[in-house]
Formats: structure tokens, C-alpha cells, sequence
């Protein structure tokens, strides 16, 4: 049990990184990673609603959704959960933690349409996740996107001070990077994370 | 179908009455004194004084964490007022800014490489081969600083190139950061000269690429009788404390790349 958990983890974080090898929470990749201090902020954020997303959807699909045979009311209820959820945060946030809510400011509604999230909350729902192996993955891919949206940010800093060529400045050249970057990941493919840890 | 419509309605109607009771569980005691400031603030949420809005501006009042002068548009009668709330006082004397468009590069007189047909944005336009004008200096002239302007003071003009209503600027600098080519700037109001044109080039360079650009001939800081001008970057760069605004470089400028504001003497025919 503990073995696939640390599988399921391991492959949700590095193996199948959302962002860089599933293409999924692209924009606030693009949008957000101007400064290391931002993609922390963002990337905080989202594993959090991530963890608490995945496990509120994997009980509404299976106690709610399955027992009605409305399973194909499954994106609609999934988005009401993640919109419900990222208000509920917010509140929670602005009484017990002020700094923390401001630290994150504009970042938090933003979560409310990163992919991202309804990706690993389907993603769940698709790959049969029981309850404890729904957590493991949903902060895995968590994990996988901070590494990632942190990993841009870090090399766009230093890219404002590189010499980068007129018409390559910008865009053009983050996303390049971007796909230099999902081709390092892309070196985890096939890997076996049971055979890594010795399970 | 119905069974499905019905269970969405409950869940959200559920989820909704969640938030409700929880928004009046958490919710957060505000001093009075920031609905009252955010009251009196014009609500443009311009984002001039450095804040995302005027909600976070007045947030920032009570907490001292602010200057009321920081809100550039309100007049001084409702910063005296919200002065008042707040229970200090204020010297609001001090000099109007207006934003000034610092470049004459119409379609006319500027050289253009390639026909751009993208977005209408200038921030998108300058990534494309680094820009369709020429002159990497120049106004792109896709509006963007139009488009963010929350009062309306910006308007494309008939040849490309933005023209400010200096009525209407309250100098709030949205336009100062949407243009990708920093040609814009917010200036005093009642400056002696305004310099028009950001070109850092030559007279040979420049006179290619626009016929409207700065030569950087230097004919302003020779001529100049309180030598109040030194050519920098083949731009001439003003000390203002030295100007006593007698419009001699305005009068010799080759390329009329210089205009008087209106106190001193605008004839208004470099305008624009």
C-alpha cells in the first residue's frame, strides 16, 4: 500500500508533471512566473486548493454523482466544487491569516480557472484513486507544479539580464524555455519509480 | 435529466449557503474609516497611487501606510476631506502632471519595415520582429495606452499617433505603463519645453527611418543662452532649474522636436 502510494506520488510530481508533460495549468506558468517571489506565492496556492479540491470532488463523484448515475454531471459539479472551494478559502485566509492572504493576493481567485486543478480532480476520478492514493496524487501534482512553475521563474529572472536577441525577447523566448524545460522532464518518461526506491 | 438538473440546483444552492454562513462566521471587522475614504475616492481604481484599487489604497490610508496625495486624480477639495477622516493635515500645493506623448512618428513621417496584422496592441506588436516601425524608439500606435486610459484623456489621433486631452489626464501613469516603448511619460503640466521625440540616434539614422525624430544635432545646447541643455544619447536633456522657458531651442529645433507648454507660450502649432 505504502509502496504504490509513494509510486503514485512520485509519478504525479515528476513522471507525469502536470504542467510540464501533461500541459495542463499552462497560463498561470506563462502569466505568473515573472518573479520567483510570485511563483512561490502561486504555486502555494495551488497545491493547497489542489489537496483540498481533490478530496471534496472524490467524495461528491462517489457518495453523490455514482449513487444518481449522473456521472456526466461530473464537470459541472467538479467546477462548482473548485469556484465554491477557492471563495471558501479566501474567507478563511483573510480571518486567521491576513499576511498569508495578502502574500497570495490576486493569485488565489485566479486558481478558480487553472486547469490544473480540475485536471488532477478528473485525473482521480479516471485512474479509479482510492481516498488516501486521490491525496497522494493530488499533492504530488502539487509539488510537480511549484517545481515547475518555481524552475521558470528562476531561469526568466535571469533572462531580463541575458542578451537575448530583439525579436526573441518576451514571449518567444519564455517560451522556448518552456519547452526546453518540458523536454528536460521529459528524460523521467518511463522510469520505474518501484525499482528506484528498491519497493 | 430532471434528477440531474434537481441535484445540480441542491449542490449549488447548498455550496452557496455554505459561503453565505461562512462569509458572516469569518467575516473580518473593517475600521469604518475605510469605506468612508473609499467613499470619497474617485473609484476609477486607476492604480495611480502605486495600490490595485481605491479599496486598497484607503486600506492603506488608515494603516499610515499611504500618502493621500498618492491619488493624483482626486481635486483638493476630497483630499482635504479625506484628510480630515483621517485626521491630518495636508499641503496640497504642488504641480498638476499631465502625460506627455513623447513621440511624432505618424504614419507619415515614419518609416515602417514590414505591415502589422496582429492584435491591436502594442505590447503584442512589439514582439513581432521586434516592432513594424523602423525606429525600435517609436509609437506603435496600436492604442494601448487608448485602451487603459480610466478617464478617457487618450485618443488615437488621425495619423497613428496618440494625442493626450490635458483637460481630462489626471496623470495617473496607466499609459506610462502600457506603452511597451516607455514614450510616454507624466510630466509637470506647466514644464518650459517638452522634448517629442526618444530617438537615441544620430542625424544620419535618424533622418532614414523618420522625419519627425530628433536629429540629435545639438543645436538647442549651443544655442541655448542659459546653457540649461547637454546632449546625452544624441538627446538633449533639460536642467530646469537653469530654463527660464525664453523658447530659443523650441525656434531653432531643425526637426520641431521640441514644444512650449501652454503657460509658456504654446502656439500650439508643434502640438501632437
Amino acid at each position: 500500500m505504502a509502496s504504490e502510494l509513494i509510486v503514485i506520488f512520485v509519478g504525479a510530481a515528476l513522471i507525469n508533471n502536470v504542467v510540464l508533460m501533461q500541459f495542463l495549468g499552462i497560463c498561470p506558468l506563462l502569466g505568473v512566473s515573472r518573479t520567483l517571489s510570485m511563483a512561490k506565492g502561486m504555486g502555494a496556492a495551488v497545491i493547497f486548493v489542489m489537496a483540498i479540491s481533490s478530496m471534496v470532488t472524490w467524495g461528491l463523484q462517489h457518495y453523490v454523482l455514482e449513487p444518481m448515475s449522473i456521472e456526466y454531471m461530473q464537470t459541472v459539479a467538479f467546477i462548482l466544487v473548485i469556484a465554491t472551494l477557492v471563495q471558501f478559502v479566501e474567507m478563511v485566509m483573510l480571518r486567521y491569516s491576513p499576511a498569508l492572504y495578502r502574500a497570495l493576493g490576486v493569485y488565489l481567485p485566479l486558481i478558480t480557472t487553472n486547469c490544473a486543478i480540475m485536471g488532477v480532480a478528473l485525473l482521480n476520478i479516471r485512474d479509479n484513486y482510492g481516498f488516501i492514493e486521490t491525496v497522494s496524487h493530488a499533492v504530488g501534482s502539487g509539488l510537480g507544479f511549484i517545481l515547475a512553475i518555481i524552475l521558470f521563474a528562476g531561469i526568466r529572472e535571469r533572462l531580463e539580464r541575458a542578451d537575448v536577441p530583439a525579436p526573441m525577447r518576451g514571449t518567444p523566448i519564455a517560451l522556448v524555455v518552456a519547452a526546453l524545460l518540458s523536454m528536460a522532464f521529459m528524460g523521467f518518461a518511463g522510469f520505474g519509480v518501484a525499482d528506484m526506491f528498491g519497493l | 435529466m430532471v434528477q440531474a438538473a434537481l441535484t445540480l440546483m441542491v449542490l449549488g444552492l447548498l455550496f452557496g449557503l455554505g459561503l453565505a454562513y461562512a462569509s458572516r462566521v469569518l467575516a473580518v471587522k473593517q475600521d469604518e474609516r475605510i469605506e468612508a475614504i473609499e467613499e470619497r475616492l474617485p473609484g476609477a481604481n486607476c492604480g495611480a497611487c502605486g495600490f490595485a484599487g481605491c479599496t486598497s489604497f484607503s486600506e492603506a490610508l488608515v494603516e499610515g501606510d499611504a500618502q493621500v496625495k498618492a491619488c493624483t486624480v482626486s481635486g483638493s477639495d476630497v483630499l482635504a476631506s479625506i484628510a480630515e477622516i483621517l485626521g491630518e493635515d495636508i499641503d496640497l500645493s504642488g504641480e498638476r502632471e499631465v502625460a506627455v506623448i513623447r513621440c511624432r512618428g505618424t504614419e507619415e513621417a515614419a518609416k515602417v519595415r514590414f505591415r502589422y496584422e496582429g492584435i491591436a496592441d502594442c505590447a503584442a506588436a512589439a514582439q513581432v520582429g521586434g516592432g513594424h516601425k523602423a525606429c525600435e524608439y517609436g509609437c506603435l500606435g496600436q492604442g494601448s495606452c487608448v485602451e487603459v486610459c480610466p478617464f478617457d484623456a487618450i485618443e488615437m489621433g488621425p495619423d497613428g499617433v496618440p494625442v493626450v486631452d490635458e483637460a481630462r489626464c489626471t496623470g495617473c501613469g496607466n499609459c506610462v505603463e502600457a506603452c511597451p516603448r516607455d514614450i510616454i511619460a507624466v510630466l509637470p503640466e506647466n514644464r518650459q519645453v517638452f522634448l517629442l521625440c526618444m530617438a537615441e540616434l544620430g542625424p544620419r539614422e535618424a533622418r532614414q527611418i523618420c522625419t519627425n525624430a530628433c536629429l540629435g544635432c545639438g543645436l538647442c545646447a549651443r544655442r541655448c543662452p542659459q546653457d540649461a541643455i547637454v546632449m546625452e544619447n544624441d538627446l538633449p536633456v533639460f536642467d530646469f532649474e537653469k530654463c527660464d522657458g525664453c523658447g530659443t531651442c523650441v525656434e531653432v529645433c531643425p526637426a520641431d522636436s521640441l514644444r512650449r507648454s501652454a503657460v509658456w507660450g504654446n502656439d500650439d502649432e508643434a502640438a501632437g
